[in-house]
C-alpha cells in the first residue's frame, strides 16, 4: 500500500485540489474522501495533509473559511480559488501526460 | 488575482500570526475529534477511541511545527525566537554583556566618527553642478621642488586667454576686510574672498536675493560692489532684504551690496562671509605680473576633456611663459588637482592614518569579544552537546551564536552612533583647520557604514566561536565536560591565535602612537629662537581710505608703541607684519647688489617681515652682529635692513654681510637697502628649519597690516584689555583681531600634530587594555579548565614555582608571538606615517625598545594573577571540583 510519503511531491496537492473542486471541505473530510475514492489504497496522513493544505493556502491556490461542520462545530473549510481552478486543470493535464508516458514505458519496454 | 491573494495571505500571516496559530491548533483538534467520533461509532469505548485516535494522529507538536513550516515569514519567526533566546542568555550574564557592548560601542563609535569625517571631507563631492569637472590649479616646478604654488595674475591671464580645455577659469584670493560699525555695532574684521565675476557661474551658484557679480563689476574702474553670504546677512543685517542696493563701509570705502548668496553656500569654507570682485580690488599691474604668486585658481573642465589633457595643455602654456620670462620666480609647470583634493590634501594622510587606527581598534574589539564568546561557548559546550543529542541542528546552534554576537554588536553600535556624534562635535570644535567642516554630518552612507560595521562585527565575533564547535562530537563533548583535566584544548589554541593577532595589532598602534608622540615632543621642544612665554599678540589692519599716506600709518604705529610701552605690566613691545611661528606667509626674491649677476633662472628668496626697532628685544631675538634698526630711520630715511643668521649662512658664506646692499622689486621700488645687522634665526614654520629672513623697517610707513607683540613680566591677561583700549583711543573705528598669546599661536600651528598623537595614543592605550583583558581571560580560563590536572600534579609533588612558571609561559607565549608579529607589521606600516613625523625616524630606536617593554610588562601583569592562583591551588580541593 502506498504511504503518503511515497506520493510524489505535488501529487498530494493535485489530489487535494481535485477533492475540493466540487465543494469546500475541511481537512478531515478531505483525507476521508481521498481514502474512500481510492478504495483505501491512498492513506493521507495528517503529517502530510496539513502542511500541504497550508502550503496551498500560502500560494493562493486554495482559500480557507471557518464554517459550521455537519456535527455543528466550527471547522476550517478549504475551497479552490479562481487561480486554483486553473492550476488544477494544468496539473491534471500534466499528470495525465506523465501517467500515460509511464504506462507506455511499462507496457512496451 | 493570485498575486493579490498571496499578498493578502502574507499580510495575514504577518499581522495575525497569533490568531493563525490558535486556528491551526483548533483545526488539528477538530481533526482529532472527528477521528475519535469515528472510532466511537465503530464501537470503541470513549477511552479506547481517544487512545486509538491519538496513536494514529502522531505527535501533535511535531505536526503543528510541520504545518507552520509552510507559512510565510517562518524565517522571521525563527529569528525572533533566536533573538529572544539570545537576549535571555545575555541577560543572564549582564556583566559580560555590558563589557562586550561597551567595547563594541567604543570600536564602532570611533570608526563611524572617523568614517564620517573621511567621507564628508575627502570623499563627498562638492555641492556644485558636475563637481567632477571642477579642478584646482597650482603653479609648480618641473623639477618637483614645488607642487602647489599659488598662481600669479599674469599666468592666469594667459591660461584664460589660450587654454581650450576649460569652459571657464576663475581666480580668487583670501582677503580680510574691516567692516565698519553702523549704529551701535562694533567694527569687525571679516574673512572674505575676492573673486573674478565668473566664479559663481562656474560653480553654478544662483543668488538667494539680488544678483551676483557681472563682468562690468569686475573691472578697476567699476563701482565698488560686494556680495554677502547668507550668514553675514542674517547676523549683521538681520536678514533685511532692503540691504541689497544699499551702501556699506568696507575698509572705510563705500561698497554697494548687490546680492546675497544662498544659505547652503559655504565655499571654500564657512568662515568666508563676504565676496568682492577681484579685478576691481587689485591693481591691473599686479594682475599682469608673472612672478607675484597670490591667487587660487578654479577651473571647470570642458565635457569630455580629461584632467591629463588639461594638465598637458596648461603645462605647455606655462613652459612658454617661463621661456618668455626667464628671470625671477616664474614657474615652468602647473599642477592640477580635483577641487576636493586641492582643498583637502593637507589633512588627507592624517585622516587616513586615524581611520586605519580606528579600524585596528575595531578589529581588536571584535577579536576580544570573539575571545570572550569562545570562553562562554566552552563553558556551555555541555548545553550544546545535550541539545544536539536531543536533535537540535548544528546550524541552529551556530545561528544562535551569531544572533547573540550580532545583538551585542547592534547594542554596541547604537551606543556607538551616539558616541560618534559626540566625538564628531568634539573633533570639529577642536580642529578648526579641518577643511569643509561645514559639510561634516552623518548621512545615509554613514548609517550604512555603521550597519555594515555592526553586521561585520557580529558575524566575525560570532562565527569564530561557532566554528570551533565544529568538531564537537556529541559524545566527546559530554565526556570532556564531565572530566575537565584536558578540557577545551582546541578552543584554548584558537583563543591563543586570536590573542596573537590582537597583541600584534596593539603593537602596531602603540608604535604608531609612540612615533607621533615623540615627533610632537620634538616639535614642541625645538628651539624656536624667540620668546614664547608671557607674550601677547594682536592684529590690526589700517584701512586704505583712512590711512592713505605713509605719514598717517607711521603716526599710528609710533603713537601706538609709545602708548603701549608705558602700560603697567608691559616689559617690551614691538610691531611686525607677521609673527614668527605663523608660517611663511610672505616671501620675495631679491638680489645682492655687490654680487655678480646670477645665472639665468636662478633667484634668491627670503621671507619678508617689516618690524620696528624695538621688535627684536620684545621678542628676545638676539642681535648677533652690527646694529638693530634705528628709530630715526623712518619714512624715506628707512633705507636699511636687518637679516637673520640663516640668510647669512646661505647667501653670504665666508663673507661679512654688514654694509652690503640688497634690492628687491617688491619693497621700496628696488631701492638699494644696506644691511646693518644680523639677528638670530627663528622658526617661522615650526616643523621646518629656519628660513632666510629680511627684516625691513616698519617705520617706513609702507605697511597697513601689523601685529602688536607685547612681552609682560607676568601673566598677559591683564594687558590685553588695556592694549585694546589704547588702540581704540587712537582709532575707535579700527577693529582688533586675533588677540592671542604666543603659546596659543604655536598651539594652533602644532595642533594637528598634537591631535594626531593624542588620538592615536588614546586608541593604543585602549587596545592595550583590551589585549590585557584578553590575555587575562584566556589564562584564567585555561587555569580553570586544567584545575584537576594541576591538582594532580601538585599532589604528585610538582613544586608550586614550576606550576606558576609553566602557566606564565603558556600565558606569555601568545603575547611574545604577537609582539614579533606586530614589530614586523610596524616596520611596514610606519613608513606610511613618515610624512607626519618631525625630527623622528620611522624606526626610532627609543620607541621600538619602549613599546615591547611596556607590552611585555602589561602582559606579565595580566598573566600574573591567574598563574599565581594556579600555583596556590589546594590539590584536595582541585580534585574534588568534579
Amino acid at each position: 500500500m502506498a504511504k503518503p510519503n511515497d506520493l510524489v511531491q505535488g501529487t498530494l496537492d493535485l489530489l487535494i485540489m481535485r477533492t475540493i473542486a466540487w465543494e469546500p471541505m475541511h481537512g478531515w473530510a478531505i483525507a476521508k474522501r481521498i481514502e474512500q475514492i481510492s478504495q483505501e489504497v491512498l492513506q493521507v496522513q495528517q503529517g502530510s495533509l496539513y502542511p500541504a493544505l497550508h502550503r496551498l493556502e500560502q500560494q493562493g491556490w486554495i482559500r480557507a473559511k471557518w464554517a459550521e461542520s455537519e456535527t455543528g462545530r466550527q471547522a476550517k473549510f478549504y475551497a479552490l480559488t479562481a487561480a486554483g481552478k486553473k492550476q488544477l486543470e494544468a496539473e491534471k493535464a500534466n499528470w495525465n501526460r506523465l501517467s500515460a508516458a509511464i504506462d507506455l514505458v511499462i507496457e512496451t519496454a | 488575482m493570485r498575486f493579490l491573494e498571496k499578498v493578502r495571505m502574507r499580510l495575514q500571516m504577518l499581522l495575525h500570526r497569533g490568531r493563525e496559530s490558535d486556528r491551526l491548533d483548533a483545526e488539528l483538534e477538530f481533526h482529532l475529534e472527528q477521528q475519535i467520533a469515528e472510532n466511537r461509532s465503530a464501537g470503541m469505548s470513549p477511552l479506547e477511541a481517544r487512545q486509538a485516535a491519538l496513536r494514529c494522529f502522531g505527535n501533535p507538536v511535531v505536526l503543528r511545527e510541520q504545518a507552520r513550516e509552510s507559512w510565510s515569514w517562518n524565517g522571521l519567526d525563527a529569528l525572533a525566537r533566536d533573538i529572544r533566546i539570545a537576549t535571555r542568555t545575555l541577560l543572564r550574564s549582564p556583566g559580560f554583556a555590558l563589557t562586550a557592548i561597551l567595547i563594541m560601542a567604543l570600536g564602532i563609535g570611533a570608526n563611524v566618527a572617523l568614517f564620517t569625517l573621511v567621507r564628508s571631507v575627502l570623499l563627498r563631492p562638492l555641492p556644485f553642478a558636475e563637481p567632477g569637472q571642477l579642478v584646482g590649479i597650482f603653479e609648480a616646478q618641473s623639477d618637483g621642488t614645488d607642487q602647489d604654488n599659488i598662481v600669479a595674475g599674469g599666468c592666469f591671464g594667459v591660461w584664460q586667454d589660450q587654454a581650450r580645455s576649460f569652459t571657464n577659469l576663475a581666480i580668487t584670493q583670501e582677503i580680510d576686510y574691516n567692516l565698519a560699525g553702523a549704529g551701535n555695532q562694533l567694527p569687525e574684521v571679516v574673512d572674505a574672498q575676492a573673486a573674478s565675476w565668473n566664479l559663481f557661474p562656474l560653480l553654478g551658484v544662483q543668488p538667494a536675493v539680488g544678483r551676483l557679480f557681472t563682468a562690468a563689476d569686475d573691472q578697476p574702474g567699476a563701482n565698488a560692489t560686494a556680495v554677502l553670504t547668507w550668514g553675514l546677512w542674517k547676523r549683521r543685517f538681520g536678514g533685511d532684504p532692503s540691504v541689497v542696493g544699499r551702501s556699506i563701509l568696507i575698509d572705510a570705502k563705500s561698497y554697494t551690496v548687490v546680492g546675497i548668496l544662498p544659505a547652503w553656500f559655504a565655499w571654500p569654507d564657512s568662515k568666508v562671509e563676504l565676496w568682492t570682485p577681484l579685478y576691481h580690488e587689485k591693481s591691473p599691474a599686479l594682475m599682469r605680473m608673472f612672478d607675484a604668486h597670490s591667487f587660487d585658481v578654479v577651473g571647470r573642465l570642458r565635457p569630455g576633456v580629461t584632467m591629463q589633457q588639461a594638465s598637458a595643455e596648461l603645462n605647455a602654456l606655462q613652459r612658454e611663459i617661463r621661456r618668455e620670462h626667464p628671470d625671477g620666480p616664474v614657474n615652468d609647470a602647473v599642477n592640477l588637482r580635483s577641487l576636493v583634493d586641492a582643498e583637502t590634501y593637507d589633512i588627507k594622510t592624517s585622516l587616513y592614518v586615524l581611520l586605519g587606527a580606528t579600524g585596528c581598534l575595531l578589529l581588536i574589539a571584535c577579536l576580544n569579544i570573539a575571545n570572550l564568546l569562545v570562553a562562554r561557548s566552552a563553558s556551555r559546550s555541555r548545553e550544546a552537546a545535550i541539545r544536539m543529542a536531543l536533535g537540535g541542528s548544528r546550524l541552529r546552534l551556530i545561528r544562535e551564536q551569531i544572533v547573540e554576537s550580532t545583538i551585542l554588536a547592534a547594542a554596541g553600535g547604537l551606543l556607538g552612533l551616539l558616541l560618534a556624534s559626540g566625538i564628531l562635535r568634539w573633533l570639529i570644535s577642536t580642529r578648526d583647520d579641518i577643511p569643509r567642516a561645514d559639510a561634516i554630518h552623518m548621512d545615509g552612507v554613514v548609517i550604512l557604514f555603521a550597519l555594515v560595521a555592526i553586521l561585520g562585527c557580529g558575524l566575525l565575533a560570532g562565527l569564530i566561536p561557532a566554528l570551533t564547535s565544529r568538531d564537537a562530537r556529541v559524545l566527546a563533548a559530554l565526556q570532556e565536560s564531565s572530566r575537565s583535566h584536558s578540557g577545551g584544548r582546541g578552543r584554548a589554541r584558537l583563543r591563543q591565535v586570536l590573542l596573537v593577532l590582537e597583541v600584534g595589532l596593539t603593537v602596531v598602534l602603540l608604535i604608531g602612537a609612540g612615533l607621533l608622540l615623540r615627533s610632537y615632543r620634538e616639535l614642541r621642544s625645538a628651539n624656536l629662537g624667540f620668546a614664547q612665554r608671557n607674550v601677547l599678540t594682536m592684529e590690526v589692519n589700517l584701512p586704505k581710505n583712512s590711512y592713505p599716506t605713509a605719514d598717517r600709518r607711521l603716526g599710528f604705529a609710533e603713537q601706538l608703541l609709545s602708548k603701549v610701552r608705558t602700560l603697567p605690566g608691559v616689559e617690551a613691545a614691538g610691531l611686525t607684519t607677521i609673527i614668527p611661528g605663523a608660517g611663511r606667509r610672505r616671501d620675495d626674491v631679491f638680489i645682492i647688489s655687490e654680487h655678480p649677476p646670477l645665472p639665468r633662472g636662478q633667484t634668491l628668496d627670503a621671507l619678508t617681515r617689516f618690524v620696528d626697532p624695538g621688535y627684536f628685544s620684545a621678542m628676545q631675538i638676539p642681535l648677533l652682529e652690527g646694529r638693530s634698526l634705528d628709530p630715526g630711520e623712518r619714512l624715506d630715511h628707512a633705507q636699511v635692513v636687518v637679516v637673520n643668521q640663516e640668510l647669512v649662512r646661505e647667501y653670504f658664506p665666508n663673507e661679512d654681510p654688514i654694509g652690503r646692499h640688497i634690492q628687491t622689486q617688491m619693497v621700496f621700488g628696488n631701492a638699494l637697502l644696506r644691511i646693518v645687522g644680523v639677528v638670530g634665526s627663528t622658526r617661522d614654520e615650526i616643523s621646518h628649519d629656519p628660513y632666510p629672513v629680511i627684516y625691513y623697517p616698519l617705520l617706513s610707513g609702507d605697511q597697513r597690516g601689523m601685529t602688536l607683540v607685547m612681552r609682560s613680566r607676568r601673566d598677559t591677561a591683564g594687558i590685553a584689555l588695556s592694549a585694546q583700549k589704547a588702540i581704540a583711543s587712537l582709532d575707535p573705528q579700527l577693529p582688533v583681531r586675533k588677540v592671542l598669546t604666543m603659546e596659543q599661536v604655536l598651539g594652533e600651528s602644532t595642533l594637528d600634530a598634537r591631535f594626531d598623537a593624542t588620538l592615536l595614543f588614546a586608541f593604543a592605550v585602549l587596545s592595550l587594555l583590551l589585549a590585557m583583558v584578553g590575555l587575562f581571560g584566556v589564562l584564567s580560563f585555561m587555569v580553570a579548565q586544567r584545575t584537576t590536572e594541576i591538582g594532580v600534579r601538585i599532589a604528585l609533588g610538582a613544586s608550586r614555582e614550576r606550576i606558576m612558571q609553566q602557566m606564565l609561559r603558556d600565558g606569555l607565549r601568545p603575547a611574545v608571538y604577537g609582539l614579533v608579529l606586530g614589530l614586523v607589521a610596524s616596520a611596514g606600516v610606519t613608513r606610511l606615517i613618515a610624512s607626519l613625523l618631525f625630527g623622528t625616524k620611522p624606526f626610532d630606536p627609543a620607541v621600538f625598545v619602549l613599546v615591547p617593554g611596556i607590552l611585555l610588562l602589561v602582559a606579565g601583569l595580566a598573566c600574573a594573577l591567574p598563574a599565581w592562583q594556579a600555583s596556590r591551588l589546594d590539590p584536595m580541593q582541585a580534585l574534588r571540583t568534579e
